[in-house]
């Protein structure tokens, strides 16, 4: 099956990424585990994504559109990337999903991906 | 019973989780069976019971498995799948083989983390043991459209999440064990808790209950807990007949003819406790199982050492750190002579336990012990406002009416 394992970051992790004393920590261990996910042979895809701030949210209602900035939901942990994996069940899925760097601070769902 | 009754009960969750597992489509499989049954009432009364009847109900199942996954292999591609499945039941008609038996792995399924444990032990005992969802309801006390809607939603979970049927492997064992030891617990206490059988159906979750913690500990022998929880529901088990006395009246375990006990399920509880400590690991279900079996030393001694009992409760209480051992340990002291330190502990847990009738019967006893007889009279009315079952609700009223100097 194809699962995505959305990763919700904290703000500090998401500040992590630009900060010059964390940076090089937090790359290496999202970097670590994209190759640990393609030498155990499941990796199927994925993005990071640029943090929250940046986030647009679009509503149309009553046939007029609504753009208003930030993300959708206003909660501490927000959506920072995701992953695709192809696993055998949800026990694999979750093995793979408990090694993501986020796991320890922030959380990590795990959703299977449709099939067409 | 009719013939295809009996396989039904013995082999309904073989079969179920034999038909699922690849799939882990539990509602279909369930369909599939419900039909093949349907089938079997229809034929083997006419032409007889086939010699392999489990193996026959497999192969009709199958067959209604797969025309249903050719109608779906339009919009997904279930071809392939299909005809592995056709491929698979050909070569068990043709070896006439038994169906492996992967319960256990369908019980870890309903017990999986991924599940809301509210619904777990209902889970288990349609899809494992066959109980329809108005019985689990009725157990439960909620609505049958509720209770269906539930395990509906549940069985789309393990589908389509793909939950496996996999046995953990030695690592996980111990994270998964927990929520199916809770489950089969559960399930037993259902049943116990109607212990004059005027329902049928509470009473089989209990004896259900027991065969699942056998079949456990068969698969499981180093597992200390799973051998703990066998031991608790047997302790439970062999007292099932002293709860009543011969006018169908409650008999407070404390009170309870010893003669009536069951030696034979108490001699198996001990050893299975026994065999559980040589593994040491001690864990909830042994501490509670060996708290029962203090209590089964009277039948031998004529005594309760209920010092031991409140040792045995502080260990549990320090592992669970849950109101209900509090609430047990606290009559364990009333018992060694320590009424009013048993009612200081009683109050403490007012806020967790105030709706719960043991709290407000074990409060009555020791305000009536104190010599406190209207407030005492007052939580009498109180727990049995909270109680369901007749014989338990007139055993308090007498308790209230007697006051301590008679009940006592």
């Amino acid at each position: 099956m194809k699962y995505a394992i959305l990763v919700y970051e904290t703000p500090e992790e998401f500040a992590e990424r630009d900060d010059d004393a964390a940076r090089a920590t937090y790359w290496g261990a999202y970097t670590a585990y994209g190759q640990a996910l393609g030498q155990g042979g499941v990796a199927a895809g994925g993005a990071g994504l640029l943090p929250p701030q940046t986030a647009t949210t679009v509503r149309v209602r009553g046939g007029s559109r609504q753009v208003l900035d930030g993300p959708y939901a206003d909660t501490k942990e927000q959506l920072g990337g995701f992953f695709l994996i192809e696993a055998a069940d949800l026990d694999a899925a979750i093995a793979w999903a408990e090694k993501c760097p986020s796991v320890t601070r922030g959380s990590v769902e795990i959703r299977p991906v449709m099939t067409m | 019973m009719h013939p295809a009754e009996r396989v039904a009960r013995e082999s309904y969750g073989k079969l179920v989780a034999w038909l699922a597992a690849s799939s882990r489509d539990v509602a279909a499989a369930e369909d599939a069976l419900a039909d093949a049954f349907a089938a079997a009432l229809g034929t083997w009364p006419t032409r007889g019971v086939p010699d392999n009847p489990e193996g026959w109900l497999y192969a009709a199942a199958k067959r209604r498995l797969i025309d249903a996954a050719r109608h779906r292999a339009v919009v997904r591609d279930a071809e392939p799948r299909v005809a592995a499945a056709a491929e698979e039941i050909d070569e068990a008609m043709r070896e006439n083989a038994d169906i492996p038996d992967r319960r256990l792995g369908l019980l870890f399924a309903c017990a999986h983390p991924a599940i809301d444990p509210g619904v777990r032990t209902a889970l288990m005992l349609q899809t494992v043991l066959g109980f329809n969802a108005d019985r689990i309801a009725a157990a439960f006390m909620v609505e049958p459209q509720a209770m269906g809607q539930r395990l509906v939603r549940a069985k789309r979970k393990i589908r389509d999440a793909g939950v496996g049927f996999e046995i953990p492997a030695s690592e996980d064992w111990p994270t998964r064990i927990g929520p199916v030891l809770d489950a089969i617990y559960a399930a037993y206490a259902e049943g116990w808790r109607d212990a004059d059988g005027s329902e049928g159906a509470h009473r089989e979750f209990a004896e259900e209950a027991i065969w699942l913690g056998r079949v456990l500990v068969r698969a499981a022998p180093q597992d200390a807990e799973a051998m703990g929880l066998l031991a608790l529901m047997l302790h439970l088990e062999a007292r099932k007949a002293a709860r009543r006395d011969a006018s169908g009246a409650y008999v407070p375990l404390k009170k309870q003819d010893v003669s009536r006990w069951n030696e034979a399920l108490i001699q198996e509880a001990e050893t299975l406790l026994f065999r559980a400590a040589g593994l040491r690991s001690i864990g909830r279900f042994q501490l509670e199982a060996a708290i029962q079996s203090a209590h089964a030393a009277r039948r031998r001694s004529g005594v309760t050492d209920w010092k031991a009992i409140v040792g045995l409760y502080d260990a549990l209480a320090t592992m669970t750190a849950s109101p209900v051992v509090l609430l047990n340990r606290a009559a364990a002291v009333a018992e060694t002579g320590d009424a009013a330190a048993a009612l200081e502990a009683c109050d403490a847990l007012s806020g967790a336990l105030g709706d719960y009738q043991p709290w407000w019967a074990l409060r009555a006893h020791l305000l009536d012990v104190l010599g406190r007889g209207s407030e005492a009279r007052a939580a009498y009315a109180e727990a049995i406002a909270r109680e369901h079952d007749p014989a338990v609700m007139k055993f308090l009223a007498e308790k209230a009416a007697g006051g301590a100097a008679t009940v006592e």
